[in-house]
């Protein structure tokens, strides 16, 4: 049986965003985080306080945080790597914090330049002081299909990083497919060794629908109890590591699905299409979403 | 091993719809005949047992198909391969015999509407024209698919009964079609109203002679497929490069692309007989011969792995 409602978590505005080719002005990026606002998402991942020299996508993280509307009953959680990070989040109004580990040792060393233990160590801190200032942190474990570097990824380990953040003090583990390659044989068997670590109402699938896979892999996870699904309005952000590929799913065809179960996000779908197609416009660009392609034709 | 534990099918039967169902319904200039048959006999050496090849219906309607004959008569018959054309009335059906076809498909629909705007006869007077077909058919040991268009809801009509496909399968069943493909002809349908029909048509036609058939259209298709599969179907249709728009929602997409559904059948450890690989590129000839891009994300993202302008 399905859950009764599912959380939808959406990303566009940061791990969409960052992932597209054209970089944003930042009136865009709160107008973006505004209108989705006002459509019913609980959860809008607004930005990344990561540095720029690295991210220069999310170099405006303390306008977009200072500049957004922050309406009562949504949570606007921003990305923070290490302490400063953190602490630079919580100066310009974050709530709620983010922290990004991963199932690959190859996909740490090369994205962030250090060991998987090395990063969890890093996160503590961000950890002790999240605690202290009463800040939820949600933590991604990415690479929990397949690895672009290492290729296959087991299981067991996706279950160990999961259950390391979890311990740490994280609400939420959120399951990142990040190259799109699973099919619901590896959700299946990736959240069966999860859950036997962390509880299944504190887990969230972050998938990419980079192979096409995304709906149906997210439909798994939902029947063995997921009740939280990440996705990026308009599909924004592709996938990095296979050029011209997808990769983020569509909040609107997840939505679509979600609606067909009978399963309530509260969500309205029309005005999702809405902000997707602005932000489409505004990045000069078609939508990967199917459900707004189909809708707008007819 | 898997697919056992996880209760789905062993094997699934992919019907190959790309030459037929796709190149009808896309926008280019009719798509030469010898495109056609290089592109069918590529799809034959990739292990898919069903490749649905052309559509004897008057060129006057479906002008893209007006070389039935030539491309019937062209293509390579591999050995194991079935090549199902389709035949909308008995006139159909003789002429795709004398040129070689040795199954033939007949396309009904779960909507009045539909059936009236599409082949301009109610769903009773087209089960007539398709009895006449299987009649024919078995007198000359010539097996009959038969479609149900609109399954999960009518570009007219809007949602359809779940009894409504029900009753049209059994007719088509009873009347001797060997298989039945349930269509979402808009893409509109998600899990839970594809489970909804099936649990309907279920009652009325064994499991093994049912097939279904998604569109893209609302990127429902991957999901959809998987719960019939969930539920024991063991048939599906398919596009290779998921060639075939949507005649009912402008440049949207249509039909699932074959690569998509075996990268998904593959993960699943389901057996198909086919070799993703050659089908993508097969999907690749005939995306380059008509200057489009592929609709399989499986082809987008293995084939782009370089730089790109």
């Amino acid at each position: 049986a399905f859950p009764k409602r599912v959380k939808v978590v959406e990303v566009g505005p940061r791990d969409g965003l960052q992932n597209e080719k054209s970089v944003v002005p930042t009136p865009v990026k709160i107008n973006l985080i505004n209108m989705l606002s006002e459509t019913g998402l609980q959860v809008i991942e607004a930005t990344s306080f990561v540095s720029p020299k690295w991210v220069p996508q999310m170099a405006d993280h303390t306008e977009v945080m200072q500049g957004i509307n922050k309406l009562p009953g949504i949570s606007y959680p921003v990305l923070t790597p290490n302490l400063k990070g953190f602490q630079a989040a919580v100066a310009a109004g974050a709530k709620e914090v983010s922290i990004f580990g991963a199932a690959s040792e190859l996909f740490t060393k090369k994205n962030i330049n250090c060991s998987i233990e090395e990063s969890l160590e890093r996160f503590d801190e961000v950890m002790t002081a999240a605690r202290a200032a009463s800040i939820p942190v949600r933590g991604y474990v990415s690479c929990v299909l397949g690895c672009p570097y290492e290729g296959k990824i087991s299981a067991a380990k996706v279950a160990e990083v999961s259950k390391k953040m979890y311990s740490m003090g994280c609400y939420e583990i959120s399951l990142g497919d990040t190259i799109g390659v699973g099919t619901p044989g590896s959700m299946k068997e990736m959240l069966t060794a999860v859950m036997k670590e962390v509880p299944v109402g504190a887990l969230a699938v972050h998938c990419h629908d980079t192979y096409g896979q995304a709906l149906a892999n997210i439909l798994v996870a939902l029947q063995m109890g997921v009740s939280v699904v990440d996705a990026s309005v308009a599909g924004l952000g592709g996938c990095p590591y296979a050029q011209g590929a997808s990769g983020n799913v569509a909040t609107e065809d997840l939505v679509y699905m979600l609606n067909g179960l009978g399963i309530h996000t509260g969500v309205d779908l029309q005005k999702l299409m809405d902000t997707g197609t602005f932000i489409c416009n505004a990045l000069n660009r078609r939508t990967n979403s199917k459900v707004s392609q189909a809708s707008c034709r007819l | 091993q898997e697919s056992q534990a996880s209760g789905l099918p062993e094997y699934i039967k992919i019907v190959e719809v790309g030459p037929r169902d796709g190149l009808q319904n896309e926008k280019v200039v009719i798509v030469p005949t010898d495109i056609k048959i290089e592109l069918i006999n590529r799809l034959s050496r990739t292990g898919l047992p069903a490749i649905e090849v052309t559509s004897f219906v008057s060129s006057k309607w479906v002008p893209q198909m007006a070389d039935h004959k030539e491309v019937m008569r062209g293509i390579e018959r591999h050995p194991g391969v079935q090549y199902p054309v389709l035949t909308p009335n008995l006139q159909g059906f003789h002429s795709a015999i004398a040129a070689g076809a040795t199954e033939v498909s007949v396309f009904g629909a779960a909507s009045e509407s539909f059936s009236k705007m599409n082949i301009n006869c109610s769903i009773e007077e087209s089960i007539e024209k398709f009895e006449e077909v299987a009649k024919s058919a078995r007198n000359m040991n010539i097996p009959v698919r038969g479609y149900v268009s609109c399954a999960l809801g009518c570009p007219y009509e809007g949602s359809i009964m779940p009894a409504k496909v029900a009753e049209v399968s059994k007719r088509l069943y009873s009347m001797g079609c060997y298989e039945i493909s349930l269509g979402d002809t808009i893409g509109v349908g998600t899990p839970g109203s594809m489970k909804r029909m099936l649990e309907a048509v279920m009652k009325e036609i064994p499991l093994s002679a049912l097939a279904v058939h998604c569109h893209d259209t609302y990127g429902q298709a991957l999901a959809n497929i998987l719960t019939a599969i969930q539920m024991g179907v063991a048939v599906v249709d398919s596009s290779v490069a998921g060639l075939g728009g949507c005649p009912y929602a402008k440049g949207a997409t249509g039909n699932v692309a074959t690569e998509d559904v075996i990268y998904m059948l593959n993960g699943l450890g389901i057996n198909t007989g086919v070799n993703l690989y050659t089908v993508m590129e097969a999907g690749n000839f005939i995306c380059t011969a008509l200057n489009k891009k592929t609709n399989s994300k499986v082809a987008q993202a293995s084939f782009n792995t370089g730089t790109t302008n």
